[in-house]
């Protein structure tokens, strides 16, 4: 570190300055603050409404007035796009969000505590991952009924088991290190120990997991739309619109392709900025 | 000097392993009194650790038992408190610094504020002046307070030591477990960590248990030294009578195999044939006398009580028991 720096400062302000002079992340970072900026101001960035339908106008190629062309109804894709962003990305940060943090806990405390508690906690696990992921949100979101609320939970309880054996297997790794024993010879308890002490050494596998779950979430979600579960039409949903395209893909390429690149763009961007913040937030590697 | 402050009494601690009980630690008796420094000697898997680990009763649990014993600090005995009661112990009374500097930090969060945190945990001080008096800290053990911010990674070995050292000291404790705090530093840091250490525990008036293999290193520092073998005690006491008039075979033993820089170079270095008992499977009488080369008749059969050699030095050896027992009353062990 440079001798310059002798002010103090915070943990987050130091991962942030470890974390701008990576470009690849910064990259990231700005395209997701983008598509969060057009989530929010939807209505003033479409050109259309996204259910503003124009059969007479239906399956256009891009042009300029239809930036991406428009879908069989005739609505104008660009602006479903932009509408799309403000549901994709609540379902895919709020599922990912209730996955990590039920999960999260479940594999912490299961790993910390070991022995009858860990055998309660995985065999439960287990039992959920013994069903497809996909299956169990189904399942969920017909037990709770169509809409976007339930879509979240459902997909995000679907992921649960795959973030708590994350999540275990790191916290199993970390706290046999030495400096949990002398953390516990000071006499810290012990969920200030998992929090505090176990959980920013586990972090890493934990990071690239849930950036990589925004994506399957997204997709996830829109699988459950697929099959009339999730987001109901005509509500636009990047997952949908997808899947509603898929017909055309052999005489209307566009109805396909933008959702998906949207799709993809949003998925590379996470991943470098997941790649990017596990980096940051590890002083051990050095500028 | 003759406050007693910590006293372990026939302390037993077992692991089990499969189906195998192991005995880590045998009947361990050890007394420290108030600012001395006791040195606990003995060979790998002899059981020192496991006895500093006992007294903060941090040994694992499953596979660790403390089976026997008591363990009397400051007259209250430690292996019948709450939890709760022994984690405002520890860090607090107790504390203890690991063998290795490099992986006893957390290499997440700042030196400074590692530091800081046990003062929090034990004294009620605000964030900034327990900040401050981590500072203090850093100065103490020689590291300039302009660190505080850097994290364990920037530091070399013997400086992780010396934030480990101030970690245990931070709050004045009354007893420093210190286990082989000098065996992961190469020789020129090793002395001046012993001297820092020496120096403190007179500054802050603090007892010491130091764990070692290295008698050169137990006699620069301590006052009384114990050494153990196969869980127990065979001889304990101040570093002059063990060192001038030991007495028991396994100790003549450790100091006949220290290499010599003076004599016949071409002589083989003295060792004690045999190894250390199998820990599952220790000899009924002493666990000393398949080694031994002084060995009696009753070795084998009955375990040796504690003999005083004078009032400060004590054998665990039948060589020095005043009359031969009757075979029949050894049963008591």
């Amino acid at each position: 570190m440079s001798k310059d720096n002798k002010q103090k400062r915070g943990q987050f302000k130091e991962a942030w300055i470890r974390l701008r002079i990576n470009r690849a992340a910064m990259f990231g970072l700005s395209v997701i603050i983008l598509l969060i900026i057009m989530a929010v101001f939807a209505p003033l960035i479409a050109p259309y409404g996204y259910d503003e339908q124009h059969l007479k106008m239906a399956n256009l190629l891009p042009s300029w007035r239809h930036l991406m062309g428009t879908d069989n109804f005739g609505r104008d894709i660009f602006s479903r796009i932009i509408y799309g962003s403000r549901v994709s990305l609540q379902v895919g940060f709020i599922a990912v969000g209730i996955g990590v943090l039920i999960g999260g806990t479940l594999g912490s405390i299961s790993a910390y505590y070991g022995g009858i508690v860990d055998n309660v906690i995985m065999r439960f696990i287990d039992t959920l991952l013994a069903i497809p992921g996909t299956l169990l949100a189904i399942s969920i979101a017909a037990a709770l009924g169509p809409g976007l609320t339930n879509a979240m939970i459902a997909v995000g309880v679907g992921t649960v088991p795959t973030y708590a054996r994350v999540v275990r297997a790191s916290v199993l790794t970390v706290k046999e290190q030495e400096f949990i024993e002398a953390a516990k010879c000071i006499g810290v308890k012990d969920y200030k120990i998992i929090i505090k002490h176990i959980l920013p050494n586990a972090m890493a596998p934990l990071i690239v997991q849930a950036t990589l779950g925004v994506a399957s979430a997204i997709l996830s979600a829109a699988a459950l739309s697929f099959i009339g579960l999730g987001i109901q039409p005509p509500t636009p949903e990047w997952g949908a619109m997808l899947s509603a395209g898929r017909v055309y893909i052999r005489d209307y390429w566009h109805i396909v392709t933008f959702p998906g690149v949207t799709i993809m763009i949003t998925i590379f961007s996470l991943n470098l900025f997941g790649d990017g913040l596990r980096d940051a937030l590890d002083p051990r590697l050095k500028r | 000097m003759n406050d007693v402050l910590l006293n372990i009494e026939d302390l037993v601690v077992s692991y089990t392993s499969g189906n195998k009980k192991v005995n880590a630690v045998n009947r361990m008796n050890i007394v420290v009194e108030k600012g001395e420094t006791v040195g606990l000697v003995g060979e790998t898997g002899a059981g020192k650790t496991t006895t500093a680990k006992a007294i903060l009763r941090l040994i694992p649990n499953p596979p660790g038992v403390i089976e026997k014993g008591k363990i009397y600090f400051s007259n209250e005995n430690l292996l019948s408190k709450k939890e709760s009661e022994m984690r405002k112990i520890r860090g607090n009374k107790i504390s203890m610094i690991f063998q290795d500097p490099m992986t006893s930090l957390n290499p997440v969060i700042t030196i400074g504020e590692q530091i800081a945190e046990v003062i929090r945990l034990h004294q009620k001080v605000s964030k900034a002046k327990a900040g401050i008096i981590a500072c203090e800290m850093l100065e103490r053990v020689g590291i300039p307070k302009e660190r505080y911010d850097e994290y364990p990674h920037q530091f070399s070995g013997g400086m992780k030591q010396r934030v480990v050292i101030a970690i245990a000291l931070a709050c004045n404790p009354q007893l420093l477990i210190a286990d082989e705090p000098t065996t992961a530093l190469d020789v020129t840091i090793q002395a001046q960590i012993l001297e820092l250490m020496h120096k403190l525990k007179i500054d802050f008036n603090t007892s010491m248990i130091m764990i070692s293999h290295d008698l050169g290193v137990v006699a620069e520092i301590c006052d009384k030294v114990a050494i153990i073998y196969a869980g127990q005690v065979v001889e304990f006491g101040t570093v002059k009578d063990v060192y001038k008039n030991t007495a028991h075979p396994y100790t003549k033993g450790l100091f006949a195999a220290i290499p010599s820089i003076k004599g016949d170079r071409l002589k083989r270095l003295f060792y004690i044939p045999g190894l250390m008992p199998d820990p599952t499977n220790i000899p009924n009488g002493c666990p000393f006398s398949p080694r031994c080369s002084s060995k009696l008749d009753i070795c084998e059969k009955c375990a040796p009580k504690d003999t005083y050699i004078n009032e400060n030095h004590l054998v665990r050896c039948h060589l020095y028991e005043e009359k031969e027992r009757e075979l029949d009353l050894c049963q008591s062990y």
